[in-house]
Parts: structure tokens; sequence; C-alpha cells
């Protein structure tokens, strides 16, 4: 009985920690609305500055003092960074500030390495509390109890703050009509400021607390950043009572669970998110959210199939890619064949979240769905590739239509986090089904059959099949389906009352979307010659969102200009240089304040700023629009 | 494209202008490729980075490999598998390079020892520890310098089976290095003591152990022994909470790579007593070769060795001696003159396996213990990998023919 006790405050213990970070994310979002994926970086810098600070001062006045001092230190830092940074980009399309606090990410990982070295810090433990107190012979940590009374003191005391205070009834006022608020002469900008800074600090608290039990190195933040999110949106987003019952709920799951299954922990938290939010779409706490309102005319162009001059100017570049085998090397051309890859897999999401207004944080599964599709029919079934090939759009239907008709039910970041623990459940399969798998050693040996097998060959190949899918995709959206679809986006209510089933649009462009990556995915297969786990792991999906924002959200093909760019640029950085991350973060950071639409958005824009007699002549022809 | 030529012909031209006259005359450079998770795991790159330059220096110093500047072209794969196919394949086909070396992570090793075989390069491998990689998924290209996974999982066994403990418990992460030393570990220890008993395993996701639940868990079942392949920012939490809550008290434990000063180091005064583990404890060994390697390698970075150091430094060393008994960069002439090959190491001499193409490089056996506030292996004993191989018809019964 007293193990079962321990075990049950162990997990409080650990619900606490993650509280406390995700307390800080849930008020961030809440407000402001911004996907903060810095959150974990702010969490990392919190250690290390503490790890910093302990070991200057020492004493327990010098280990709270230092703690407190860092959180504060860092909390700084997040206001200056919200002031330079994300203050730019509030009124530019939703996740946009992904992309922004995704570059400050990479860049915070390689400046903690330049700044505190590689190796792992392990700081002191904390004075008065370094020991443990016997429970009919368990023991437990006396720092797990002290974490245990922190988690509720500090939820009280968040409570009392937005309860009890003017400034609390703002922000809960912010979190419901951002707008309301600022047409009633509230100041948002120092509202916003100031709730970063909470956020922030809490983030860095929490970050701080870590170094007595853990060892501060420079994948701490990745360590913590999604399980964070999860809790967060179990719990229901801005409410900070649903992420602490979140929290204990995940933590408690995860401590008897590893009992009856040692090997949960790697899923746990996905399994317990999918299952939430199937039954409940808004999270424990959470409430549905109110219909955006989109200011009239702030949809910036209507869009339009390409003109003729255009289709020209496309045909040009077409030809231009196509004979790169005349003068580039094989190298260059196998890097190409990648960026075709990728356009094919950027494609495929952009279609989603830009006719469908459907933001996926879990594409990769449909992409490593069609890898492995095409690993299995050759190593399973020796099939021959012209097959193979097959095999991967299929897989990446199949799943598509069984996750697609879950997520669709949701929208907004519920539907984005579901589709990301769909993700990562059929990653832990692949990676734990060694038998059939081959688990993280993956399956070798899945090389292009003769005929592809030349550098030119299967560039040659990617790039056709990038051209048609591009195609495709784009006579998909000027469809009547397309149009269907992109009216469910902007209006439900009315789409549903003139006789659309919006769900169900919605379901098909997710199996096509899924279905492309599937197609990507076959390609990549062979391009690598092998196949691993991490083709369907986060940091795929993240990079895919990343190629989609960086072109621009609201443009119908952006992506292709994002994922080249992305794409040789990050191969291009990881080849020279040691720092890509640093670099690369840097360059998205610039491109987000330059670019504040995705490079393909603004050049847009800047194109349609000008005088229209000048451009109809250029164009040659009238813009048709949608209305 | 005029851009890059020019910035190629300036960039050959001061290469030019730097390269020592010496091979200017005897017919220009050698170049290996090396491919490692520099940015992902720095902690362990950069002493393998300082290993391996040292060698580069000490090897052109002695007059290069037949007379030719040996030159090394390093890429960073970033932790994936896709990215260090990208980088091999630069390596290959823009670099020209005559053999590919390095990897840290066994998925990688693998991925490139599968492009190795497929594009007929000569790849040297020289961290990752799977025993696929010479096992079930070997081929003719690809060699590997450090213990493997078997190896090291034997050379503890000799050890642990000599405790009286019959209860044992195990923590692994749940990836595929965790899952094979437990699994190795666990078929040699009770083919050596069928009396013992496994009853209980826990599997925390690499990077992400959440310790307090599980050292709950592993203490619960009352072991006497428990074997632990935890490493990293892992290891420190596990050791933390172990500690504060007595899981180690009065049970003896065996731990993979503990006893290397990557993991060792970070864990300070915190270092537990008595674990029976495999590592490097620099500071103690006293033969010859190795205090050549030392004094060379304090001279030149003023810090002392890691594992990784020894590894970089062997990879170009062996991958030197390799094109020097070639005497060509033909990919079947060098696989003719790494197997069988002998060369001396740091850690005395060692051999490339004709049969699996595995060197025979040992590691120390030792137990940790603390001396002014640092964790340190005492009563090591180096442990020739040759001893520690299952027979050659296993081996070939597991090793595909080529």
């Amino acid at each position: 009985m007293a193990f079962y006790v321990v075990q049950f405050l162990t997990g409080l213990a650990s619900a606490a920690s993650l509280f406390l970070v995700a307390s800080g994310l849930s008020i961030i979002f809440g407000v402001t609305r911004i996907v903060n994926f810095a959150h974990g970086a702010f969490y990392m810098l919190g250690a290390y500055v503490a790890f910093t600070l302990t070991a200057r001062f020492s004493g327990a006045l010098g280990f709270w003092g230092a703690i407190l001092a860092a959180s504060l230190i860092v909390a700084a830092v997040g206001v200056i960074v919200e002031m330079l940074l994300l203050r730019r980009i509030y009124h530019v399309p939703e996740l946009f500030q992904l992309l922004a606090t995704f570059g400050l990410t990479l860049m915070v990982e390689d400046l903690v390495v330049l700044m505190w070295g590689p190796n792992d810090l392990v700081g002191p433990r904390a004075p008065g509390l370094k020991g443990a107190i016997d429970f009919f012979g368990q023991r437990i940590p006396s720092y797990d109890l002290f974490l245990i009374v922190l988690g509720p003191v500090v939820l009280g005391l968040l409570w009392l703050v937005f309860q009890r205070t003017r400034w609390g009834v703002l922000v809960r006022a912010a979190t419901q009509d951002r707008d309301m608020v600022a047409a009633l002469g509230v100041n948002q900008k120092w509202l916003f400021t100031s709730v970063f800074a909470l956020g922030v600090f809490l983030a860095a608290l929490a970050g701080a607390l870590q170094i007595p039990r853990d060892a501060v190195n420079h994948d701490m933040d990745l360590r913590v950043i999604v399980d964070v999110f999860v809790v967060v949106v179990i719990g229901g987003l801005g409410s900070i009572t649903g992420a602490f019952i979140a929290a204990v709920l995940v933590s408690e799951l995860n401590a008897f669970g590893i009992l009856i299954f040692p090997k949960i922990s790697i899923i746990l938290v996905f399994l317990v998110m999918a299952s939430v939010l199937i039954v409940r779409p808004w999270g424990l706490l959470g409430k549905a959210e109110a219909p955006a309102r989109r200011t009239p005319g702030l949809t910036v162009n209507p869009w339009r199939p390409l003109t003729s001059n255009e289709r020209i100017a496309a045909a040009i570049v077409f030809l231009f890619a196509a004979s790169l085998p005349f003068f580039a090397g094989n190298y260059a051309l196998n890097v190409g064949a990648e960026i075709a890859i990728f356009v094919i897999f950027a494609a495929s999401l952009h279609f989603l979240m830009s006719a469908g207004g459907l933001a996926s944080f879990g594409h990769a599964a449909y992409f490593g769905l069609g890898a492995y599709g095409v690993a299995f029919a050759v190593k399973l079934a020796g099939l021959p590739m012209a097959i193979a090939l097959l095999a991967g759009p299929l897989f990446g239907l199949l799943g598509a239509v069984v996750f697609g008709f879950f997520a669709v039910q949701l929208s907004g970041v519920y539907f984005a986090m579901l589709t990301l623990a769909f993700a990562q459940i059929v990653w832990s399969i692949v990676f734990q089904w060694v038998e059939l798998t081959g688990g993280d050693n993956g399956i070798l040996g899945v090389w292009p059959e003769h005929w592809a097998a030349s550098a030119s060959h299967f560039y040659w190949l990617s790039l056709a099949i990038a051209v048609l899918v591009v195609s495709g995709l784009r006579m998909a959206t000027f469809s009547p389906f397309g149009f269907a679809l992109r009216a469910t986006r902007d209006s439900p209510l009315r789409t549903e009352a003139i006789g659309v089933n919006g769900k169900r649009i919605q379901w098909s462009a997710f199996v096509i979307a899924g279905t492309v990556a599937g197609i990507g995915g076959a390609l990549f297969a062979y391009l690598k010659g092998s196949v691993f786990p991490d083709v369907l792991g986060i940091p795929l999906s993240v990079d895919a969102l990343v190629m989609v924002l960086l072109g621009g959200v609201e443009t119908v093909s952006g992506a292709i200009v994002g994922a080249i760019v992305y794409k040789a640029l990050s191969i291009w950085l990881v080849s020279q240089t040691e720092w890509s991350k640093l670099v690369l973060g840097a360059f998205i950071v610039l491109i987000v304040v330059a670019f504040p639409k995705g490079i393909v958005g603004t050049v847009e824009s800047i194109w349609h700023r000008r005088p229209s007699s000048l451009r109809d002549a250029l164009l040659g022809s009238k813009i048709e629009t949608a209305e | 494209m005029q851009g890059r030529v020019l910035l190629g012909a300036t960039l050959a031209l001061t290469l030019m202008g730097f390269a020592p006259s010496a091979f200017a005359q005897s017919g220009g450079e050698i170049k290996i490729g090396e491919i490692n998770s520099y940015s992902l795991l720095p902690a362990f790159t950069e002493p393998y980075r300082k290993g391996w330059q040292l060698a580069v220096e000490e090897v052109n110093a002695a007059g290069g490999v037949n007379g030719k500047k040996l030159v090394v072209i390093s890429k960073d794969d970033g932790g994936k598998p896709a990215e260090a196919q990208t980088a091999a394949n630069e390596l290959v086909s823009s670099e020209n390079v005559s053999m590919l070396v390095g990897t840290f992570l066994s998925n990688i090793g693998l991925a490139v020892s599968d492009f190795a075989k497929q594009k007929k390069v000569f790849f040297l491998a020289s961290e990752p520890l799977t025993d696929a990689i010479t096992w079930q998924k070997g081929n003719r290209y690809t060699f590997r310098l450090r213990p493997s996974n078997y190896m090291q999982a034997a050379m503890l066994v000799d050890a642990a089976a000599k405790l009286p403990a019959k209860r044992w418990a195990t923590i692994a992460p749940n990836y595929e290095y965790g899952q094979s030393a437990v699994a190795v570990f666990k078929k040699l220890m009770s083919e050596k003591r069928p009396d013992i008993q496994w009853v209980e395993a826990q599997w925390p996701p690499l990077g992400k152990i959440d310790a307090g639940p599980v050292v709950q868990a592993v203490a619960q079942a009352n072991p006497d022994a428990i074997l632990n392949v935890e490493f990293g920012g892992d290891l420190v939490k596990l050791v933390r909470e172990g500690n504060t809550r007595g899981l180690f008290k009065g049970r003896e434990v065996v731990s993979f790579l503990t006893g290397e000063p990557e993991y060792l180091d970070p864990l300070k005064d915190e270092t537990p007593e008595g674990w029976i583990v495999t590592g490097y404890p620099w500071y103690s060994i006293k033969t010859p070769e190795h205090a050549a390697f030392l004094k060379a390698y304090q001279a030149k970075y003023n810090d002392y060795p890691r594992l990784g150091s020894i590894v970089g430094y062997e990879t170009i060393k062996a991958a030197a001696a390799i094109l020097a008994k070639a005497n060509s960069t033909d990919p079947d002439k060098m696989i003719a003159a790494a197997e069988g090959l002998s060369l001396p190491s740091p850690f005395g001499e060692i051999t490339f396996r004709k049969i699996d193409h595995q060197s025979t490089l040992g590691a120390f056996v030792g137990k940790t213990a603390l001396k002014d506030g640092k964790g340190i292996m005492v009563d090591s004993v180096y442990r020739k990998g040759s001893d520690y191989q299952p027979s050659d018809a296993e081996v070939e019964k597991m090793r595909p023919k080529d």
C-alpha cells in the first residue's frame, strides 16, 4: 500500500514540474493566440541561467535567489523578444508566429552550446531539500514534496491574479474576445507584453527548478515542448486549471502505467490526448472557440488560376529545372531530387492549410507511411519499383482516411494537435514493432531499380511527379470541390446552409493531402535507399509547416517556393557550417520580419499594390476574381 | 554559377598557397570523408573531433600516406539518417573522397553502411555500437572500430556472473541500442548463470526518463542487482533519483558505458560508488602507447581526452594504415588491405577481423568510485576485443554472404 501512495506522490511531483511549464504556455496562447514554439527554449534558458547563478551564489538564500533571478532574467529576454519580434507579426495570418518562435528555438539551441559548452551540466541540489523522507519503508525525496506543494500554490496564485486584479480581468476579457477589448480602449500592446512576460517567467522558473533533479543540456527544450503542448490541449486552451488537471492525469497514468506496461511512456501522452479530444473536442475544461471574425476585405487577393503569360513563365522555369542534368553534377541532382520531393510534401500540406484552412501538425505521418509502404512492398512483397511506388500513396491514403475522419471533427489548434497525436501513435508503432519495421534501425536496401538508379533519371522522375502533383493540386483548388472547400474554410455556417457537407469535403481534402504526401514519402524511400522511423517524426512535420508558412499560407502555391528555399538552405548550411541551426534560425526570423505574409505572399501583395493598368498590361488579361 | 566557379578558384588558390610544399611535389593529397552528429551530440563529437584532428596532424607530420597529404573533409549529419546520406553523397560525388569514416548513432551508421554497399564505397564506422552493422546487416564495404554492443555486454557479463545476486532488474532506454544491450546481456548471463531470475524491466523513452516513477518501480521488485543501460542526461536523472530514494543501497549495479568520461564526469560528487562499468579511465592507464597519446593530446588541447578522443584518433590512424597498405583508393584493394590488418592504438595493438570486419579494440572494465568530489574508475582492467566474440560459426550464420 505504502508503495502505491509513494508512486502516487512521485507522479504528483512530475505533474507539478509539467504544470509549471504548461501554465505559462496556456496563458500565452489564451491571450495572444501565439503557438509559442519557443516556450521550451525559455524553459531551457531558465535552467542554464539558474545553473550559472547557483554556481556563483551559495547557501540557501543564494540558491533560491538564483532560481528567482534566473526566471526574472529570462522573462526580461522574453519581453525583448515580444517587443522586437512578435509585436510586428500579431496582425499576420495565424500560425505565422509559430514560424518566428521556431526560428528562435533553433537559434537558442546553438547559442546555449556556444555560451555554456556542449557538456551536460549538473546543478547543485536544493539546500535543505537534499534528502528523503521515510514513509513506511519507502523514501520520498523532500524536493518532490516541495514540488507537490508548489504546483497548487502557483495554480492558486494565478487564479488570484486572474480573478482578483484588474489586469487579470483584462487578460480574461482578451482571452474571450480580443477585438472587443481593443475596441473598449485597452492598450493591447502592453497587455500582450505583460502576458508574454508572465508566461516566459513561469517557463524559466520551471526550468530553473529542474536543476536539482535533472541535467542541463541543449536538447532540454525539445524534450519538454511537445509534452507541454499536449498537456495544454488536453486541459483545454487557455484554461490553467485544465492544464493542471491534465498534468496530473498524464503523470499519474505514466507513474502507474509503467508498472504494467514498462514501454508505455513513449506514447502515453498522445494516447491520452487522442482519447480526450475524440470525446471532448475542446479539451477537458476548454470552451468552444468563438468563430473567428474576419474583417471584410482583409483576405488580400482573391485567388485566380495562372494567366497564359504566367503559364509560359512556369513552363520556362520547368524547362530550366529539367535541363539541370546537362550541366550539374550528381550531388546537385541528388539535392535537386530531394527538393522536388519536399515540394510534393509541402504542396500537400499547403493544400490542406490554404484551401482547407486545416493546419496539420502531424503531416509527416502520411509522408512516412508512404515511405514505409514502399519499403514493405520492396522488402516483404518483392514488388518491382514501378508498382512499389504506388504502395506509397496507398498507405498515405489509408492512413488519412482513418485519421482524417476523426481529425476533421475538430478545428483550429485542436485539429492540429489531434493530427500530431495520430502521427506520434503511428511513429511509436513503427518504432516499437521491431520484427516488422526493424524499429529504430530501420529498413535498409530500398534502392531504385536500374532504370531510375542514375542521379539524372531519378531527378527527372521526381521532378516530373512534382510537376504533376502541383498542377493536380492547383486544379483541385480551382475545381468546384476546391470552391466548396474554400467556402467551408471561410464560412462554415453559410456553406452548410447552402447544402454543402463541410465535414465530408474537409475529410476528402485531408485524404487528398495524405495521399499526395504518401507519393513524396515513396520517392524519398527510394532516394535514400533506406527508411527510418524519423520519416514519421515531429521534426519532419515541423519542417513541412515551416515550408508552407515560409512560402505564404494565403497563396495558392507558395509552398513550392517555401520548400525550395528552406530545403536548399538547410542542406547547404548543414554542409557548410556546424552552427547551421543558428544561421537558419536567424534567417527564418529575418524572413518573418521582412516578409510577414511569407515570401510568395509578400511578393504578391507588393505586386498587387502597383497601378492596376500597368499590372493588367503586364499580365495581358483581366483577373478573374472569385466573387 | 559563375560566382561559384570564382569562389572555387579562389579557394583552390588559397589552399595551394598554404599547402606544405613537400606534398605538392610528391603528388597531391588523399581525401577522407568524415560524417558525425556534431550539432546534435556536441558533448561526444567535440572530443572525437579533437582526436581525429590530432591524428591527421601526426600522420602528415610523418610524411602523409605514401607521400600524399591526408585531408579530412568533415560534415555534420544533424543526427538524422537522411541527412547523413546527403552528406555521404556530397563527399563521394562532389568531393571525391577515397573513403567514408565516422558516425555515432547506430541508425546513422547503418544508413551510411547501406549507402557504402550500394555505391561501392569503403566505410569505416567509428562509434555506432549496434551488432547489426557487422553481423545481421553487415556488408563487405563496412568496417567498425569500436567494441560492439555484444562485446561490451560479454565483458560486463564476465564480471557480473561472479556476483552472488540472483534477482535482476533492468533499466534501459526504449530504442534499439537499449533493447539489444539488455537482450545480449540477458542471454549471455543466463547461459553462465541459469539460476538467476529477471524480476523487472523498465523502458523509459530515450532522453525523456521520468526517473522518480521508474526508480520506485524497480525498487518495488526488490532486485539483488540492476543492469543499467541509461546514459547522458537520462543517467544523471536516474542516479540522482536513485541516490535520494536509496535504490542503489545494498544492490549491485552493472552499467554499460558509465565509466566513459563523457558520462561519468557530469555526475561529479553524486557519482554512485561500486558500479561495475565499461569505460575509459585515462588517468590510470600506464602503457607507453597511451602515455604518448595522452601527452600529445594534452599538449595540443590543454584538456584531458574522453573516449570519443580515442575513437576519433584511432579512426584516422586506422584509415591511414588501410590507405597506406592498399596503396590505392580502389575499394576492393582497400577491403583486402583492411581485412586482417593489425595496427597500434593507444589501447595496444588492434586487428580488423576478416570474418566480420570488426576491430579488436577493447574496453576497460572497472568499478566506479569517488575521489575529490569527482567520479573515477578504479580496479580497471583492459579487456581485449578479440576475447569477447561469439564463435566463428555463429558469426558466419548471422552475417549475410556477400
